[in-house]
């Protein structure tokens, strides 16, 4: 399935606050998303990501250009239609009553059911699919107040998936979760994209994930523009550095992750790698030093010895000291003279 | 519609023995709905049966079937006093409990009941007019007043809701956040209320006596006359409100996802506006300002049927309000005295603790109203 699920021409996305002339936020936006991929939209605070998600989802009306779900516009579809097309995800936790699980993925039915909102056996069969699809099976029966975070969000993104979309858009859809269940979230929504053929969208502050796991980064500086491409061309391009360039704050284009930049303390020589000098480097370069690894002029040298347990030599002039734990070798560090 | 049917391609079906256990039965709590059909004609009975005459319930079902009970009188006052007091307590509190759940729904706020949106404001203003301003004696509370007393009170008081009503319908229509309408309505009930103040300051003592009387409320007061238009508009605002089933399930995800489902929000929001204001207007203009029963009846059944599913709740509601009406006022009738109390008093005196001590021992309404 290569088709082209969602397409803005000549978008521009703003507001137009009461008695004021329309402020644009990012215009001249022209992006395409296909079936079964999985598109992360990042960008800085402010940047206006959630309004452009707001114009995509048809919740607000674009300044200017068009937005085309599969080829129609999606503020002439009818609401019923565009309901049938495109589901949300919202950050902010909904206050489910007191439903079970099922019950709240059931009513992604609504577009489909009739006046009663009388379940069909087919609308129970894509319910019990959708369900599944997000691994939620043992949370069916439990009711949606009693569920973590997590577990609720896995619901979300069911009921999102029980109203048969082409088209699901997240915003920031793991921004209450803990590290591990914001990974699964990921990886369980890059899964549906891939494996159900429909095409998933989402904000995100999770840069590190987005590289990974997203087919294409749609990129919101905040100067009004708005960059697209598979995430290791935007990195390669710098525009994601750019993005994000801040005080104190540095992309690293080997790690691709964002580092301190914080080194007020002096220099320090590290020499040695394994897991003993990446850890020892990431804690001298917590405390605020900066590391030099090719013998510049440094405060002290210190030897990574990188066996089970590790250990760490700090090496001043002929005095050599030994130690097994990185906190007692930060604090010999902080007492030398700077 | 040419949707691609992935959901039977990735998993296995899922509809095999084994996976029925595992899926929750939905409509196993229509056994809640029979408890409260039965509570609900239990009540009925009694409130007939009580009195300051009491009469053996067989010769209540004698009366009601259209057979000569024991004594003639007894015929008398079940139709004329009894059967349509009772009604009115039905239909009361049925409309009440179903509006404070549409009204607690579209807020989404626990403390709302069917009077937020200045309706009961509004009856009160119409009585006022008529009952201080041009001085019509008669009140509600007595039987046996003229044409006028009989539907004057009632007219103004339609007229009054309807007033409000209209304004909150027009507001609903352009406001955008439901928030905004509340504190609209809120707005418009203070306005209302005070017009009403300044109206019982000018006036003469026995007249704010009769004005009181009626904030008292009563559903003793409602004629047969008067049950001919009472009970069609209480009957066309439950079915409308039970047509809302659907967007009103939709609203509790709150409006960005109810509009996502492709529900018009402003439509829907217009349509449960308009059938609240209905129930909620025309009970105040037959039986007066009664409290405490919208507010309360929606969470003892949420708690009972342990749902938000607003095609058992509006039943439900209904049922266990009008239920709940009827033992209050047999309450306040005291029976085999001939004393009767204030209705509001009654119901909020005792309903005031049932519903701490159920909400105390449940989590019901904090499950309902925070995440």
């Amino acid at each position: 399935m290569t088709g082209t699920t969602l397409a803005t021409q000549d978008l521009a996305v703003g507001y137009t606050p009461p008695r004021k002339p329309a402020r644009t936020i990012a215009g001249d936006i022209h992006i395409t998303l296909h079936a079964g991929e999985l598109a992360c939209l990042i960008g800085p605070n402010g940047a206006g990501k959630s309004t452009l998600l707001r114009t995509l989802a048809g919740m607000q009306k674009p300044l200017a250009g068009r937005v085309l779900l599969a080829g129609d516009e999606i503020h002439t579809l009818s609401p019923i239609e565009r309901a049938k097309r495109l589901s949300i995800v919202l950050t902010e936790q909904v206050q489910a009553g007191m439903f079970s699980a099922y019950e709240l993925v059931a009513l992604g039915r609504h577009p489909y059911t009739d006046w009663s909102g009388r379940l069909s056996a087919k609308d129970e069969t894509i319910i019990r699919w959708a369900i599944e699809a997000v691994g939620a099976v043992e949370l069916a029966k439990r009711p949606v107040n009693e569920l973590s975070d997590g577990e609720r969000q896995k619901v979300m993104i069911a009921r999102a998936l029980a109203q048969e979309p082409s088209l699901i858009i997240l915003d920031e859809p793991t921004a209450f979760l803990d590290l591990p269940r914001r990974v699964e979230i990921m990886r369980l929504l890059r899964r549906l994209a891939w494996e159900t053929g429909r095409a998933v969208l989402l904000s995100t502050h999770d840069l590190d994930l987005a590289l990974r796991l997203a087919d294409r980064l749609w990129l919101m500086p905040g100067d009004g523009t708005l960059h697209t491409g598979a995430p290791e061309d935007l990195v390669l391009s710098g525009a994601l550095a750019r993005a994000f360039r801040s005080s104190g704050v540095a992309f690293d284009l080997h790690s691709g992750t964002f580092t301190v930049q914080d080194a007020h303390r002096g220099t320090i020589a590290l020499i040695g790698g394994g897991l003993a000098g990446i850890w020892a480097r990431r804690a001298l370069e917590r405390t605020g030093y900066a590391i030099t690894t090719n013998g510049g002029p440094a405060l002290a040298r210190i030897e990574a010895v990188d066996t089970t347990p590790p250990k760490w030599r700090l090496i001043q002039g002929d005095a050599v000291v030994e130690y097994t734990v990185l906190s007692d070798l930060l604090a010999a560090v902080k007492t030398l003279p700077s | 519609m040419e949707h691609t049917q992935t959901y039977t391609a990735s998993v296995a079906p899922a509809t095999t023995g084994s996976a029925i256990a595992k899926w929750p039965r939905l409509g196993g709590r229509r056994i809640a709905l029979l408890v409260l059909v039965v509570l609900l004609v239990s009540a009925f009975l009694l409130s007939i049966a009580t009195g300051s005459v009491n009469i053996p319930l067989g010769d209540v079902i004698k009366v009601l079937t259209g057979v000569e009970p024991a004594k003639t009188t007894w015929t008398t006052i079940i139709q004329d006093f009894r059967l349509p007091k009772a009604l009115a307590a039905v239909l009361s509190g049925a409309a009440l409990a179903v509006s404070g759940l549409q009204m607690q729904t579209l807020f989404r706020n626990p403390l709302a009941g069917p009077y937020v949106l200045g309706v009961s404001s509004g009856a009160s203003l119409g009585v006022a007019v008529v009952i201080l301003a041009l001085g019509t004696s008669g009140t509600v509370m007595l039987a046996g007043v003229g044409l006028f007393g009989d539907f004057g009170l009632a007219f103004a008081a339609c007229l009054g809701s309807a007033l409000v009503m209209g304004l909150v319908l027009l507001a609903a229509r352009r406001v955008e956040s439901s928030v905004t309408l509340l504190i609209l309505g809120l707005m418009f009930g203070y306005a209302v209320s005070s017009i009403v103040s300044l109206l019982l300051h000018f006036s003469l003592a026995e007249r704010v006596q009769a004005y009181v009387n009626w904030t008292f409320g009563s559903f003793g007061g409602v004629t047969w006359n008067q049950m001919s238009i009472f009970a069609p508009m209480v009957l066309i605002g439950l079915v409308l409100a039970y047509l809302l089933a659907k967007p009103l399930n939709a609203l509790l995800l709150g409006d960005a996802y109810a509009a996502s489902l492709g529900l018009n929000i402003r439509r829907a929001r217009g349509w449960i506006v308009l059938s609240t204001a209905l129930l909620a207007g025309v009970v105040t203009a037959f039986c007066g300002p009664i409290g405490f029963l919208g507010i309360a009846v929606p969470h003892l059944s949420r708690g009972l049927l342990n749902t938000s599913d607003h095609r058992l709740l509006i039943p439900a509601v209904g049922l266990m309000g009008a239920a709940i009406a009827l033992i209050v006022d047999l309450i306040a009738h005291m029976p085999g005295s001939q004393i009767v109390l204030p209705l509001n008093a009654v119901m909020a005196l005792v309903g005031a603790p049932v519903v701490i001590w159920v909400i105390l021992r449940q989590r019901s309404v904090r499950a309902s109203f925070t995440s």
